[in-house]
């Protein structure tokens, strides 16, 4: 079996063992622990897509940044009193959500395989890229030539979102006396 | 013995989103919930690339580039609002969350 297969199959179990332990755990540090693991199988597949410079990104902004913060609020937090969890959603409940869920990946799988006869119309074929200069390369050139206006925007957006965390996290008392 | 060809990851994908959707509708802890948004996005990433892939175009990794942006600046609200939550309620339970409702 070609190297690669077994790689996207360890990867992809991983992913899903992953994924299903972060909804199960009870212990939210679980859970964070287990997502944790589902990110880096996630950057070996994108490796294996030879999306390079994705693979790194996932691992630098997933685990890097977002998960390090869900660790942190979370001990934060430091519930004194666990969620009465997984167990007080009724069995109708769940029984049914997990129908639903299921249905609607068996009809999307049934899409997805459609999808192995389509023709690439690109022009980015992997020679393509090579002779570009590489995944990276390639990937920043069109982000900074035609895809420039959104670049700036997500600026934008991220310079929202701090302002907005600061002013949900700030306390009460605080922005009181700074208003006196 | 074909190799690893783009649709394979399209049902890996699916499953995931799929475990991150059965995940937000019966867990009850805000952490958890948003945590399983995260695993939500990720299998849109997923197919992204995958697609990207199969097109032989770049403009997917492009927007996974955007998507990953979006959930950053997505988790730093979302767990803002959660630590504001609990400093007023004392919990992270969804459930407990019904202040608009009394």
């Amino acid at each position: 079996m070609d190297y690669r297969m077994l790689a996207f199959f360890i990867f992809s179990s991983i992913a899903i063992l992953g994924s299903l332990m972060v909804v199960f755990k009870k212990n939210p540090v679980a859970s964070a622990f287990a997502l944790i693991t589902v990110f880096f199988a996630f950057a070996g597949l994108y490796a294996l897509m030879s999306a390079h410079l994705v693979a790194a990104l996932q691992i630098l902004v997933y685990t890097g940044a977002i998960m390090v913060l869900f660790v942190f609020v979370i001990m934060l937090l430091n519930q004194d009193r666990p969620v009465e969890d997984l167990k007080s959603s009724s069995p109708f409940f769940k029984g049914f959500a997990a129908l639903g869920v299921s249905a609607l990946v068996y009809s999307m799988i049934r899409v997805g395989l459609l999808a192995k006869g389509i023709q690439p119309r690109g022009q980015m074929t992997e020679d393509k890229v090579i002779e570009l200069g590489g995944n990276v390369r390639a990937i920043a050139e069109s982000l900074f030539t035609d895809h420039l206006m959104q670049f700036e925007l997500t600026s934008v957006l991220l310079l929202g979102a701090i302002v907005a965390t600061i002013a949900l996290a700030k306390r009460k008392n605080s922005m009181e006396g700074a208003a006196s | 013995m074909i190799g690893v060809e783009p649709w394979m990851l399209l049902p890996v994908a699916l499953v995931i989103f799929g475990i991150g959707l059965f995940g937000l509708m019966i867990r009850k802890n805000l952490l958890v919930m948003l945590m399983c948004v995260e695993l939500m996005l990720n299998g849109v990433n997923l197919s992204f690339v995958a697609f990207s892939k199969m097109h032989q175009s770049l403009d997917g990794q492009l927007a996974v580039l955007f998507v990953m942006t979006v959930a950053a600046a997505e988790s730093a609200v979302g767990l803002g609002l959660v630590i504001a939550l609990f400093r007023t309620l004392r919990t992270v339970d969804s459930d407990q969350i019904q202040v608009l409702r009394d």
